[in-house]
């Protein structure tokens, strides 16, 4: 607990205001998602004390950075913070700019750390080279690793990849997603794009004009029938595998989870690694029988948890899989075979899954 | 036909006050740039006319009310005074305080333009990085505004040289001390010595231009092709 | 009726023709420190002549540049008598016209009461942070200052202590805002109706330095201007010369 973040803004501007009191995990990814306007943003600033809000808590890992009559400047706070745009120091070079920082921290990155980080983000080659003399995707990965130097306690990043296009995205999202597995810290992450959300993050806060509407681990969220995630066009549901062997003859890997076991794709990753799959809800259906003269291979057991209307055809159901019914699992079906099927809440099912995604 | 040893004391005098002048307007200038680029106080305007003044006022006007305040009577040689250094006008350093108001607009204004279009992202990123304020300033502002500060030094030495008015209402034109170049052409001209008045003039002249042309083909801003 | 109308018509035209004819205009180039006084005399020459001088007031030395360089003026009331005397020589002027409208009375000044007796005590003590003077080598009265200084002996003393003013009216603002304690002005510029206003004042006998002449002349461009002829003679009649010598200028 001493580990987490808790902190509580309340800032009124002209036509906008922000209202939160939150504690979040003291590690993995947190998304602060919402539309623009949201006031993602603005927490994250608030948090980096880039924003003033008075009156404001906040606590990192047991150290307050503000309270009501106490305020850590920005420079005073262990944080690693990475602008929309790289924001990268025009008048240094790409060293310069990582220097910066490092200069400034007793206890920066050094020797085979920083060289992890030089090679984790790719930037080895391009260290010597002024920022306009980069892409934008270079340029925000050198931003990246600006941060990470600082060996920070807290890393914020604000959309580091909105301003990209989608293949300088789908450059540095590979660097993004063995940042999320290396880091030991806590990182909240700001972004209006589910796809990045899938990918990154662990735990979810769901920002509405200001406020707080949810907030939780991923998993939970994405599959809430009252949230809207869970109701769009591309809900789907994300789930925490582990690596648990290799079939060489059908060139199938085995990804175990609480709740059972999916077969994908040959993977080239070890057995005991983490996998995360995503699971579009349109792809996966229900059925009352474990059907073994189908052609789909991830049949699981499944209980339904809920269900909702999603249009006047279609119903979203949640499942919960697993001896406990622990791990949430989104089903797009027709409201026909609903009722053919007389799905309520507790009825016992097999969950048919056409497709599952690697998602880091 | 050449400059006289009067109007070499009064070169001298004259790139001695602007010299002296431009480095505590660099000094004085900037912080008050600072503060009208970034605040978002009530006082950022009336501030910010009050610097502009000596812009649109007679030189006159402004060496006028600097001879009443910093006479024996004013507040600022009442001051002085009691300070035990006397009062201002007549000395070197008289000139050197009133150059300092009427050249402030051109040293202030510059590096308030180029502390205005670098935007606060380089200031936030530098305190996201570890660096206070006066760590920010030197290490990101001072290089990144370079060229503003470039352009203010200029132009605030070059109007100082060029300044009359001012001086002429509170020097005294006392050679050595308070007769600058500017106050010599004017009495070669009103003693009708055309020829005397055309050689400092036209030196004056061509010391502008040169001024301006290092202004425009050696500033990093000209020169620099992306921001 | 139409014919009535013309003929009325036409006789306006000729009253105003007259009129026009008879009242000219002059424009005149004045020594700045002759401001107040000539004010008062335009005015009523004016009056008492229907002519108009249109007055331009400012340095001698820029008017003479001005002049010399086709300044539209008519007539030159210059602070001094050299300008004048040069502009002849070099052919600019109507020959015959200079004269000497008023000649200055120099005064040691200062702002504060009882600080200059009528012997200039404090000037021989040297008891005074500054000594204001007009610029010698620019204005008479600086150069009348020069000589007083020098024929009482005084000028070693009072050199270190000199501040100069480009022209008379800077001087007098030196001390009158008190920054020179002494200061050799006019005293056109600290008299009123015959009398001194503010101060103390010592003024210098008119022995101990060359007269303060200040000097009109017509112009070239002004030959044949009716106003410009008539306001010449207007400055050297009894009514101007009054006008004058109440500003503290003698005739």
């Amino acid at each position: 607990m001493s580990s987490a973040i808790h902190a509580r803004f309340n800032l009124h501007w002209p036509g906008f205001t922000l209202d939160v009191d939150l504690t979040l995990p003291g590690r993995g990814v947190t998304a602060l998602f919402g539309h623009s306007g949201s006031g993602k943003t603005t927490l994250l600033r608030c948090v980096a004390g880039l924003e003033r809000a008075p009156g404001g808590y906040l606590a990192v890992g047991g150290e307050e950075w503000q309270d009501g009559s106490h305020f850590l400047p920005t420079y005073r706070r262990s944080l690693g913070y990475v602008f929309q745009e790289a924001s990268l120091f025009p008048h240094l070079s790409a060293r310069g700019n990582l220097e910066y920082g490092m200069k400034r921290v007793r206890d920066a990155m050094a020797g085979s750390a920083l060289d992890h980080a030089v090679e984790l983000l790719g930037i080895g080659t391009l260290l010597d080279r002024r920022p306009d003399q980069l892409s934008g995707g270079e340029r925000q990965r050198v931003a990246i690793a600006r941060a990470l130097a600082l060996k920070p306690r807290l890393l914020l990043m604000d959309e580091p990849l909105a301003a990209l296009d989608l293949k300088r995205k789908q450059e540095i999202l590979p660097y993004l997603e063995r940042l999320h597995d290396d880091l030991e810290i806590p990182v909240l992450y700001v972004t209006h794009s589910p796809d990045e959300v899938a990918h990154l993050a662990d735990h979810l806060v769901l920002l509405e004009e200001g406020a707080v509407r949810a907030a939780g681990p991923l998993g939970e969220l994405m599959t809430r029938l009252d949230l809207p995630l869970a109701r769009d066009e591309a809900a789907e549901s994300i789930i925490e595998t582990v690596v648990a062997g290799h079939d060489d003859n059908y060139k199938l890997t085995y990804l175990d989870f609480r709740g059972g076991r999916f077969a994908v794709g040959r993977l080239q990753r070890k057995i005991g690694k983490p996998a995360r799959v995503r699971i579009h809800a349109r792809d996966v259906s229900i059925s009352l029988k474990e059907h073994r003269d189908s052609s789909i291979v991830n049949i699981i057991a499944a209980q339904v948890q809920e269900l909702a209307p999603l249009n006047d055809w279609q119903m979203v159901v949640r499942l919960g899989l697993g001896p406990e019914a622990t791990v949430p699992l989104l089903a797009r079906i027709t409201r026909r075979s609903a009722d053919m099927l007389e799905l309520t809440p507790g009825k016992n099912v097999f969950a048919q899954v056409k497709s599952v995604v690697l998602a880091d | 036909m050449g400059f006289s040893d009067a109007d070499l004391a009064a070169i001298w005098l004259t790139l001695r006050l602007a010299g002296i002048t431009t480095v505590l307007l660099l000094i004085i200038g900037t912080p008050i740039a600072w503060w009208l680029a970034r605040t978002r106080s009530n006082w950022k305007g009336p501030v910010g006319a009050v610097v502009a003044l000596p812009l649109v006022l007679p030189p006159t006007v402004l060496g006028f009310y600097l001879l009443l305040a910093m006479g024996p009577n004013g507040p600022v040689g009442q001051f002085t005074q009691w300070l035990g250094i006397g009062t201002l006008p007549f000395t070197f350093w008289g000139l050197v305080v009133a150059s300092v108001f009427y050249s402030m607009p051109f040293v202030v204004q510059p590096i308030q333009n180029a502390i205005e279009s670098l935007g606060e992202r380089p200031l936030e990123a530098a305190a996201t990085l570890r660096a206070g304020p006066w760590d920010t300033f030197f290490t990101v502002v001072l290089p990144l505004a370079r060229p503003g500060f470039f352009t203010a030094a200029i132009l605030g030495f070059a109007h100082t040289v060029g300044e009359f008015g001012v001086v002429l209402m509170i020097g005294g034109n006392i050679p050595g001390v308070t007769r600058v170049v500017s106050v010599q052409i004017y009495d070669h001209v009103e003693a009708l010595e055309y020829a005397e008045a055309h050689w400092l003039a036209a030196t004056m002249v061509i010391f502008s231009f040169l001024v301006l042309l290092a202004l425009y083909t050696l500033n990093p801003a000209t020169r620099r092709k992306q921001a | 009726m139409k014919a009535e109308m013309k003929a009325v018509v036409l006789g306006l035209a000729a009253l105003a023709a007259a009129t026009l004819a008879r009242a000219e205009e002059v424009n005149v180039a004045v020594a700045a420190n002759f401001t107040a006084p000539m004010n008062v005399i335009a005015a009523e020459f004016a009056k008492d002549t229907g002519h108009e001088a249109k007055l331009a007031f400012g340095s001698s030395g820029k008017f003479y540049a001005q002049i010399k360089n086709g300044a539209p003026f008519q007539v030159f009331l210059s602070a001094d008598d050299a300008k004048p005397a040069k502009l002849e020589q070099e052919g600019m002027t109507v020959v015959g016209s200079r004269f000497t409208y008023a000649v200055g009375t120099l005064v040691l000044w200062s702002a504060k009461p009882g600080f200059v007796d009528d012997k200039a005590a404090v000037l021989k003590r040297g008891d005074y942070n500054k000594l204001a003077i007009a610029n010698p080598k620019l204005a008479p009265y600086g150069a009348a200052a020069v000589e007083v200084l020098e024929g009482m002996g005084l000028m070693a003393a009072a050199e270190p202590k000199l501040v100069q003013g480009e022209n008379i009216a800077q001087t007098f603002q030196f001390a009158l805002t008190g920054n020179a304690e002494l200061g050799f002005v006019a005293l056109s510029q600290v008299m009123k109706d015959g009398k001194i206003t503010s101060g103390s004042a010592w003024i210098v006998p008119g022995n101990l330095h060359q007269p303060i002449r200040q000097d009109a002349v017509i112009l070239s461009s002004g030959e044949g201007n009716a106003a410009a002829v008539a306001l010449m003679k207007y400055l050297q009649g009894d009514k101007a010369k009054a006008i004058i010598r109440s500003y503290g200028y003698d005739i």
